[in-house]
């Protein structure tokens, strides 16, 4: 395995953590109820957590945090998408920590670098997937109310989902098995919290590519702009 | 639908193998799975625990502080419980 | 909401058989004796009332509190501040729930509790009507703000009422890391550049005198010190926790490099304390009163949140009631499977 192909490899999964770590953030303060302002957090940290190890296998953590333009971030669209409200939120964190089980278990099995930060992250995402399922149940079969809220947020992110299984340079993995599972194990959350699974592509129509690309957002460039203002406006300082 | 508060559940947890679980505080939450894992977040979010129990407040039955002396009096006059009662002479081991 | 079996006071029960004096009786007996009173003992009306308005304070202080450094969280100028920053305002929103919890011993719920902070019939420290302008108002609150809560809170942890004394021992037990943060945050910044250098001049400018005001007023104006002092509420007055933080900052701020914005810091040998200027009380009422800086803003957000994750908690509470999940064996038994769970001796005993 070559320097770049880590490199690569690595900054995706560091930003995909960094990125969804920074909108779990924006939650503080405005949760739906304060035991949940704990539970946020926690997984917010535990994907912060992540993402410095794997920016640090990179180079300075904070340079690559602070001082990348959009382009060269090579996170997935879904983690960068604005939170919403709380159902958006569980939809996003569903379809993300279900892909990132299936991932990081595959990593952990494999004697590769990412072994040994895999092997500690999965028994975080176990969690992370677990109160996702949980809270999808809750809005699907809770009220009338919370079961559109969550039917619309399924579908809303739902079209950015199929880039999660664009192979990954220097990630030796079965995609299409990943793939397989993930549509299993959502598909069977969906049906138990008596929602639909979302009918229609899982990719956007445009060919030029999406966040492994360094194509993102509209909302993504506000976030990083927001992020990265008080760094960059003392140039050089030590914080 | 109105807004209905969350019941209370009272948690414990059991710090590390070897010892009981201990009450350490309440919480809101709308079932026994819920509580369970805002629990974990809340009381053990610093390495306390390793192992919870979630118990509805409700379903605690507690003894009455007015009750405390018929409870609890009549076990301070019975020395002969405790070892120190008995004098052993001195020099015997083992005992 | 039922209150637990194990909070309800004893004399709802009916099986009272003293009468009120002889209630009195026991309990000044105790509290003279520094022992601590617990949820089902009988005790004074004022005695609960004076404690659940205390406590629901302290948790609304911690709730409100968390905004204005959440504020910073998406700002942070590096990953580890960013971790610090969010594990803080994590621990603030636990702190909150602590104190709801040991307010609920009383016979209080959170719900009637966060209805009295929405509609403003309950206050939270007046502090958090002041703005994060700046990063370094992050570390400015955690030396100051959070040193002036630890130097009121460590004697509240003897405080006579049990619930509020344990969870006050937490409470500091996890603080300590919340200051220690903020001072090292404005260590660093102070000796940065020039530009850093005056943020945290600035910072610790403008949360110098209202940090001080945290202590409440005078003695001799404070309407519920001396009834507080006699019950074992608290312990020290207003003006002597507040001497203690001002001789214990005057060295942090040498070794910081900054100072104090008060020309009347002075050491008086005699006292054996620091001396120091006149506090603006007509300010201090004036932010109380609802004038701050941010006070509507902090309680629109607050009343924003909860009014917003209604729906939330509406549908946890319909999927229990259709799934009768609460406390039923069977949901336990599912939860019962964790992988972290010591289950088989669990159930053995549960």
């Amino acid at each position: 395995m070559t320097a770049t192909l880590h490199t690569t490899a690595a900054l995706a999964l560091g930003d995909d953590a960094l990125v969804l770590s920074h909108r779990l953030g924006e939650w503080a303060g405005h949760a739906p109820v304060l035991e949940e302002e704990v539970a946020l957090a926690n997984i917010a940290l535990d994907l912060l957590g992540q993402a410095r190890v794997l920016l640090s296998m990179v180079g300075d953590e904070d340079e690559l945090a602070y001082l990348r333009e959009e382009r060269a971030f090579r996170n997935l669209q879904l983690v960068e998408q604005p939170n919403g409200d709380f159902a958006h939120t569980i939809a996003r964190q569903l379809y993300f920590s279900t892909y990132q089980r299936l991932l990081y278990t595959h990593l952990a099995a494999a004697d590769g670098e990412f072994a040994g930060l895999a092997a500690k992250a999965v028994k975080e995402v176990a969690y992370h997937q677990d109160h996702a399922e949980q809270w999808t149940l809750r809005l699907g079969d809770g009220t009338d109310v919370s079961h559109e809220r969550m039917q619309r947020a399924c579908r809303t992110l739902w079209r950015f989902t199929g880039e999660m299984f664009q192979p990954v340079e220097g990630l030796d993995i079965d995609w299409t098995g990943i793939k397989t599972a993930w549509l299993e194990s959502v598909g069977d959350i969906l049906r138990r919290a008596t929602l639909d699974i979302p009918e229609g592509p899982q990719a956007g129509a445009w060919t030029a590519g999406a966040g492994r690309q360094g194509l993102h957002t509209e909302s993504f460039g506000r976030m990083l702009a927001e992020m990265q203002h008080l760094h960059r406006s003392h140039p050089g300082a030590s914080w | 639908m109105t807004t209905q508060e969350w019941p209370l559940w009272e948690v414990f947890v059991r710090s590390r193998r070897g010892l009981s679980h201990t009450h350490a505080g309440s919480l809101h939450a709308p079932d026994a799975e819920l509580a369970l894992r805002n629990a974990r977040d809340l009381y053990t979010r610093r390495g306390e625990g390793v192992s919870i129990w979630v118990v509805p407040s409700a379903a605690i039955t507690a003894s009455s502080p007015d009750e405390k002396d018929p409870f609890f009096e009549p076990a301070a006059d019975k020395p002969y419980r405790h070892p120190t009662f008995y004098d052993i002479p001195e020099g015997v081991k083992h005992l | 909401m039922a209150t637990a079996a194990a909070h309800r006071p004893a004399h709802a029960d009916g099986t009272a058989h003293m009468d009120a004096a002889a209630y009195e009786a026991v309990f000044d007996a105790a509290v003279a004796a520094d022992e601590r009173i617990e949820p089902r003992d009988w005790m004074p009306d004022a005695y609960r009332a004076t404690l659940v308005r205390q406590i629901a304070q302290h948790a609304h202080s911690e709730i409100i509190g968390m905004q204005p450094e959440a504020n910073w969280i998406t700002r942070a100028p590096s990953l580890r501040r960013k971790a610090i920053l969010m594990a803080k305002v994590q621990d603030e929103a636990g702190h909150g729930l602590y104190l709801y919890s040991a307010a609920e011993t009383l016979g209080t719920s959170r719900d009637e509790l966060l209805d009295k902070l929405h509609t403003g019939r309950q206050k939270y420290s007046s502090i958090f009507n002041y703005p994060t302008l700046t990063w370094a108002d992050v570390g400015a609150i955690g030396w100051l703000v959070d040193g002036a809560a630890i130097t009121n809170q460590v004697p509240l942890c003897r405080c006579s009422y049990g619930p509020y004394a344990r969870a006050m021992v937490r409470i500091c037990k996890e603080e300590s890391f919340h200051q220690r943060q903020g001072y090292e945050l404005l260590m660093t910044l102070s000796h940065g550049t020039p530009e850093q250098h005056a943020m945290a001049q600035d910072a610790v400018d403008r949360w110098w005198w209202p940090s001080l005001m945290m202590f409440g007023p005078p003695d001799d104006e404070s309407a519920h010190s001396a009834q507080s002092m006699a019950w074992k509420i608290k312990r020290h007055s207003n003006d002597e926790l507040r001497q203690r933080f001002v001789d214990i900052c005057v060295p942090q701020a040498e070794s910081l490099g900054l100072t104090l914005p008060d020309p009347d810091l002075t050491w008086n040998e005699e006292r054996g304390h620091y001396d120091f200027g006149p506090i603006d009380w007509t300010e201090f009422r004036d932010v109380l009163k609802g004038n701050g800086p941010c006070n509507e803003q902090r309680l629109t957000q607050r009343r924003r949140a909860h009014d917003d994750g209604a729906w939330v908690r509406d549908a946890a509470a319909a999927y229990a009631a259709k799934h009768n999940a609460t406390g039923t064996a069977d949901a336990s038994a599912r939860t019962a499977g964790g992988p972290s769970a010591d289950q088989t001796d669990e159930n053995g005993k549960a």
